[in-house]
């Protein structure tokens, strides 16, 4: 079990890796994103220190859900979804693989970069390890309950936009918790409560989205 | 065990078509009754607040509507749970003929909620708690719907609806407290929905006859729609 579980990560990190510049697109999205903000709101440094972890967080959850899309469109074309779920490996098992695989190449970057853009609204620095532990626990809830969504939304037409109206409503509880640690940590206040939140839902979307998103491939493919 | 024999009976959408017609139209006739009564006590019998003056007769759509929003959703699930898990037909129309009068409702709440806001808070929208997440029940509602709209085979867009709506329900709850949990820490007390502790009886009289209205017209309405899903389908 675990070894088809490694096996399919290992497969999709490869791939993304074959094809690097999927991956670069959706990072380049999130710092175009980010940088947008100023250009429209206007740079005042007090302003943007403000707004900078809503901004990096909602740019977040867009790039996020752009790479979504992705996510079981290609094996669902070519026939490798079906043999996943024809296989003796539990189809729950195989789908955790790869949103874990999706979040390694779509999640992880922006927790990597995200202190460039931090550093483009002036965030103090004393800020970043919040900003940072709270994308950490944070994006992967987005990648599950995302992939939730792109399961249901496999082959249809018009799936992008859909996806959005169905993903994004959901997403509300971690941006809430995600950018109110930072706020919080910028407030003087101890974050821990909001990321132990931030870890809870991690938690629980780990326990139960898997099973959902193996029932939504299941519809998907009759 | 007749009783129990009656539910399979009507859970086939044959013999389940029928009596969705009679009780559409007993449920809708009882919902006019009893909104035209809500309606009286609302307006003429209720007395004016000493606080909001005459505004605050928008409660008397306004939380029927509400609570009518968030129960609906439930029942939506509900429904969506029982299709996926017993495979019925009737389940899944059901679930897809409630999702309007959600949405309808929700919308409602929204829209009156802003007419009653601007005379006493000063504006039409304020990111309160529970406006915001009832915006967010709004969008649930209609990504259900998209959802369904979106596949051409019934079968699939049941079926697919129904995961949706289970992993909206549980997130409501979630979704509910952590927008309160934002409010809070964005903004102080600035604004209460909090009204006199002690509401007259012909407010509370005139608010339950109008609740027990929506009922009656969410069932007339969702049994009409479902009959209309039975004529397309089969």
């Amino acid at each position: 079990m675990l070894e088809a579980a490694r096996t399919v990560v290992v497969r999709d990190l490869l791939l993304a890796l074959r094809r690097p510049s999927d991956v670069a697109t959706a990072l380049l999205f999130f710092v175009i994103v980010a940088s947008l903000f100023p250009l429209g709101i206007g740079a005042e440094p007090n302003l943007l220190r403000a707004i900078a972890p809503g901004v990096i967080w909602v740019a977040a959850l867009l790039s996020s859900m752009l790479s979504l899309a992705r996510l079981f469109a290609a094996d669902h074309a070519d026939g490798t979804l079906e043999q996943m779920l024809l296989g003796v490996s539990p189809l729950g098992v195989v789908a955790a693989a790869k949103v874990l695989a999706h979040w390694l190449v779509s999640g992880l970057p922006l927790v990597v970069i995200a202190p460039l853009i931090a550093l483009q609204y002036d965030l103090p620095h004393s800020l970043y390890g919040t900003l940072a532990v709270s994308l950490l626990l944070g994006t992967p809830v987005l990648s599950l309950i995302g992939a939730i969504g792109a399961a249901l939304t496999l082959g249809l037409r018009g799936g992008g936009v859909l996806l959005s109206l169905l993903v994004l409503p959901l997403y509300v509880p971690v941006l809430i918790m995600g950018a109110g640690s930072v706020d919080t940590a910028a407030a003087g206040l101890s974050a821990a409560g909001q990321l132990q939140l931030l870890a809870a839902f991690l938690a629980l979307a780990a326990a139960f989205a898997p099973w959902a998103i193996a029932a939504a491939l299941r519809i998907s493919t009759e | 065990m007749s009783s129990t024999i009656k539910w399979y009976w009507f859970a086939s959408p044959q013999t389940f078509y029928p009596l969705a017609g009679t009780l559409a139209r007993w449920s809708g006739v009882l919902a006019a009754v009893l909104a035209a009564a809500g309606l009286y006590v609302g307006f003429f019998v209720a007395p004016t607040d000493a606080q909001q003056g005459e505004a605050y007769r928008i409660i008397f759509i306004h939380v029927p509507a509400a609570w009518m929003s968030m129960f609906l959703y439930v029942v939506m699930a509900f429904w969506a749970a029982i299709g996926l898990a017993f495979n019925t037909r009737l389940s899944g129309m059901m679930a897809s003929a409630i999702a309007p009068t959600g949405a309808l409702f929700t919308f409602i709440a929204l829209w009156t909620g802003s007419l009653w806001g601007r005379p006493t808070w000063g504006a039409y929208w304020v990111w309160d708690a529970r406006l915001t997440s009832e915006l967010i029940l709004l969008f649930l509602y209609l990504g259900f719907m998209a959802l369904q709209a979106a596949i051409d085979d019934p079968r699939r867009a049941d079926r697919a609806g129904a995961v949706l709506a289970i992993v909206g329900v549980i997130n409501v709850p979630i979704i509910y407290y952590s927008v309160k949990w934002w409010n809070t820490l964005h903004q102080g007390a600035s604004v209460s929905l909090t009204r006199a502790p002690s509401m007259a009886s012909t407010m509370l009289a005139g608010m339950l006859l109008m609740a027990l209205a929506f009922w009656a017209y969410s069932i007339a309405v969702s049994l009409a729609r479902v009959r209309c899903i039975m004529r397309e389908r089969e």
